[in-house]
């Protein structure tokens, strides 16, 4: 047996997961639980995910998502990871809450991008962008929790893959996750 | 006079005009606590502090021990309150706490990683609260604020200065500078004043001092508040 305490008799579970307005640091944490990556493959099946670059998310187990709500898109994909997710999962400061994204929240959304595309020194052409591709911004970027129903929470900045690798394992053994003292953190 | 009352079951010591929160940390009994402090009289605001006597919430720092009363502190349901207060503290403040100078040295985040709290739970208020960065040796970041006073304590009672208040109510209470301006700038404050020096979240902070110790070596990176504030008792 195992860390998470897999058995053969036990199925494979589905795992999705995906970054909404976050700088995927919580998914570089994912890929730092190192040679665990070979147990988990044992355990899991990625479905919808940036290591499997599949594009929507099906019937799942656990949708771990890193990131907060800053647009529309956002909001899309949150809802169909809740649709399909039977345990969802916020991962990192920006889906718990809000993150580095949401400290444009006391800031005009048009100020904002008027510093950013138009009074740069230097810029050619300063033109704010209106392609209809580009999800409409939200007027403050949320915590998924504020938008959709959210199971477990693991803050950090980004959590350690020692914090996610614990979560995970707890979680996959059936356990109520937790997370020990020294591997708590928020920042 | 003295006596003795039950702590979660355990007998404590006290001295009469002693509160329960002081008798039972003098036996070595940690109460979480954010706006009080050794050396100012109880203010009771925060809450943090409270415990339940014959069935009835009190808070400790501000209640004196009695003879006998059974005090019960450490509690699922007495913990879980506290959490609340904390997740309430963090919605109704801007606490980000990856870009904070205070982080892994503040008592709230500390209080909130003994608690266990893993999410603020509420919808955030994100409150505007623009900083105050006119002095040239300190910062005011007021989205950090929780109101313990603990500077306008520090900053009447023992700078002599007046240099903090708090005003309006409610979510729109807010921490104040007492100069025509409203500018830490334009007041006789000085890095030195120990109100400079005494609060416990992010807001009142040295300038050019800031992320120097590495994480890890902060003060609540190893231990748990419970933990380092009994052994600064010592
Ligand atoms: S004051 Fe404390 S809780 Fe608030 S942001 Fe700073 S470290 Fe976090
Ligand atoms: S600035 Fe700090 S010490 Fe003063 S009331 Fe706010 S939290 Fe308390
Ligand atoms: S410590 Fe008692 S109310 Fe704040």
């Amino acid at each position: 047996m195992d860390a998470a305490g897999s058995d053969a008799r036990r199925p494979r579970l589905r795992i999705a997961t995906t970054s909404l307005a976050g700088c995927f640091g919580c998914h570089m944490s994912l890929l730092d639980i190192d040679e665990h990556l070979f147990e988990l493959a044992q355990l899991v099946d990625f479905d919808r995910s940036p290591l499997t670059d599949v594009k929507h998310c099906g019937p799942c187990d656990i949708g771990l998502i890193e990131g907060g709500v800053c647009n529309a898109e956002n909001v899309h994909v949150l809802r169909e990871f809740r649709r399909h997710c039977k345990i969802l999962v916020a991962v990192g400061a920006c889906a718990v809450n809000g993150g580095l994204p949401a400290q444009r929240n006391h800031f005009d959304l048009g100020v904002c991008l008027q510093q950013v595309y138009q009074c740069r020194e230097g810029l050619a052409a300063p033109q704010i962008p209106d392609d209809p591709e580009l999800p409409l911004l939200l007027d403050k970027v949320r915590p998924i929790h504020e938008v959709v129903r959210v199971d477990y929470f693991v803050p950090g900045c980004p959590p350690s893959g020692e914090a996610l690798w614990k979560f995970l394992t707890d979680l996959l053994a059936g356990r109520t996750p937790r997370l020990p003292y020294h591997l708590l953190h928020y920042d | 006079m003295s006596g003795t009352f039950l702590f979660d079951g355990q007998p404590v010591p006290f001295t009469d005009g002693q509160t329960i929160l002081q008798a039972a940390r003098a036996a070595g009994h940690y109460i979480a606590h954010l706006c009080w402090h050794p050396d100012f009289p109880p203010h009771g605001s925060c809450k943090l502090c409270i415990v339940k006597v014959a069935g009835r919430h009190v808070s400790s720092c501000a209640m004196p021990a009695k003879e006998g009363m059974e005090v019960e502190s450490n509690t699922p349901e007495i913990n879980g309150e506290r959490r609340a207060l904390l997740q309430m503290l963090f919605v109704e403040g801007n606490h980000f706490c990856p870009s904070c100078e205070k982080s892994g040295n503040c008592q709230l985040q500390a209080l909130a990683y003994d608690l266990e709290m893993l999410t603020p739970r509420f919808n955030h208020f994100f409150p505007d609260r623009p900083v105050d960065a006119s002095h040239p040796e300190v910062l005011l970041d007021f989205n950090r604020c929780i109101f313990c006073e603990l500077c306008v304590r520090a900053s009447r009672d023992v700078d002599g200065k007046n240099v903090f208040a708090l005003t309006g109510r409610g979510i729109h209470k807010h921490l104040v500078v007492n100069a025509e301006s409203g500018r830490l700038a334009d007041t006789d404050f000085s890095a030195a004043d120990l109100a400079a020096n005494i609060c416990p979240v992010g807001v009142i902070l040295k300038k050019r001092v800031g992320f120097a110790q590495p994480i890890g070596a902060r003060k609540y990176d190893a231990q748990p508040i419970h933990v380092v504030a009994m052994q600064e008792d010592k």
